[in-house]
């Protein structure tokens, strides 16, 4: 069935599956492949993308659910070369290190910081919870987006 | 998952009319349990009828006697209501500790309700409260909404439209969430409604129930102590390798006892 929505500001349309995930829509037909599938379980947060200013988990969204909504992913952040705050962070606090889980973490914390601008590291932990990570520990992290709500 | 057919209603009575027609046909809110479970292909409907559009089903209004919370009403918003926060906190909570925030920015009361997972949290939530479940067609209490794993008393192509709790004196929700998916291992919703008190768990069995020894102790001495040495029998309790029966048993009395430490 037909689709249409618009992805980092750019409408965009398909003709897809009902059983299409967003996910699959975003890195097969977009070529949008920052958000990763990670768990397929709705647990890792790697396919975190927001749609409507909301964090979402596009592995457990349909292609077709996003009709008419405005999705950002990870592309969507850095205006030019300038990169956005968050990512700005997460480069500065070494807040990575395979990357994988990374665009999930950037687009959860970025829900996080429209939530609670100032949040205390147990705020943050909690928040992501829905975010898991396998190389850094998460210290750097919760640094990354300590240091992104200085601004 | 399996090829199904997909429709967004906007109306409430195209989605029953939809539902009415087609057996193998399921409703869909926030898909966070349905979507799941249908990659696992443990689930496979010919069609798929997404609620989403039918706005008039989201919404939360309340009073000092009760709250009403739209079935379409995301985990995350009704964490987030005055409403709820200030009438009854025990809920806010337990909506704000539902899987993790993307999770609770696509749940739905409704969805959650009409699942009934033994380890979801809504369902302690609701018959702790004593709340009333309304549908398109009658209204059901909590006390007979809930009847077996996975399995409510709604008819097959019944939709709730909205959850309706009254104002307790006092309530807390207490959990023991598994640290990967955050499902409760062991929940428990403690509440005086000012004329009982009931404590209802969520996580240990097959399916929601009411501590009745505890409620009896508590309604005479509502704290920690008086429920210190109550041990609940987890012959029937669930087992997995999340953890035993007897240590799901154990949690039962520690929740119960931090939820009445938290709504005292």
């Amino acid at each position: 069935m037909k689709v249409s929505f618009s992805v980092n500001g750019k409408d965009v349309s398909g003709d897809v599956e009902p059983r299409t995930l967003l996910v699959d829509f975003l890195r097969d037909e977009l070529g949008l492949t920052g958000t990763h599938v990670g768990c397929d379980t709705s647990q890792c947060g790697a396919c975190v993308v927001h749609v409507n200013g909301r964090s979402l988990k596009s592995c457990t969204l349909l292609a077709v659910q996003a009709q008419d909504s405005e999705v950002t992913t990870i592309e969507g952040l850095a205006d030019g070369d300038k990169l956005h705050p968050m990512q700005a962070a997460f480069r500065e606090e070494h807040g990575l290190q395979c990357g994988f889980c990374t665009p999930g973490m950037i687009m959860s914390a970025i829900d996080l910081l429209q939530n609670v601008p100032h949040p205390s590291e147990t705020e943050i932990r909690d928040w992501l919870e829905g975010n898991i990570c396998r190389c850094t520990g998460y210290h750097n992290i919760v640094k990354s987006i300590q240091t992104a709500a200085k601004g | 998952m399996y090829r199904f057919e997909y429709q967004a209603p906007d109306s409430l009575e195209a989605a029953l009319g939809t539902l009415r027609e087609n057996e193998e046909a399921k409703i869909v809110a926030g898909g966070m349990t349905l979507l799941p479970t249908m990659k696992l292909r443990l689930a496979r409907p010919d069609l798929l009828i997404d609620l989403n559009r039918i706005g008039s089903l989201a919404g939360i209004e309340g009073n000092s006697n009760e709250v009403t919370i739209g079935a379409l009403t995301r985990h995350a918003d009704v964490a987030a209501s005055d409403v709820v926060q200030n009438h009854i906190a025990g809920l806010a909570a337990l909506a704000d500790s539902i899987g993790d925030p993307q999770v609770r920015n696509r749940g739905t009361i409704g969805g959650s309700v009409a699942n009934n997972d033994p380890a979801a949290d809504y369902p302690a939530g609701l018959l702790g409260l004593s709340a009333t479940v309304v549908t398109d067609r009658r209204e059901i209490s909590a006390d007979d909404f809930f009847t077996d794993m996975f399995e409510t008393a709604l008819e097959i192509d019944e939709i709730i439209t909205a959850v309706r709790f009254p104002v307790p004196r006092r309530a807390a929700y207490a959990k023991f969430p598994n640290p990967a998916s955050r499902y409760a291992i062991v929940g428990v919703m403690v509440v005086d409604t000012g004329s009982e008190v009931r404590v209802a768990v969520t996580g240990a069995a097959p399916c929601v129930f009411r501590a009745t020894e505890m409620e009896d102790i508590l309604l005479k001495d509502f704290s920690a102590d008086a429920i210190l040495s109550v041990e609940v029998d987890g012959s029937e309790f669930n087992e997995d390798i999340h953890a035993s029966a007897e240590y799901r048993a154990h949690l039962v009395n520690v929740m119960a006892r931090r939820a009445v430490s938290a709504a005292s």
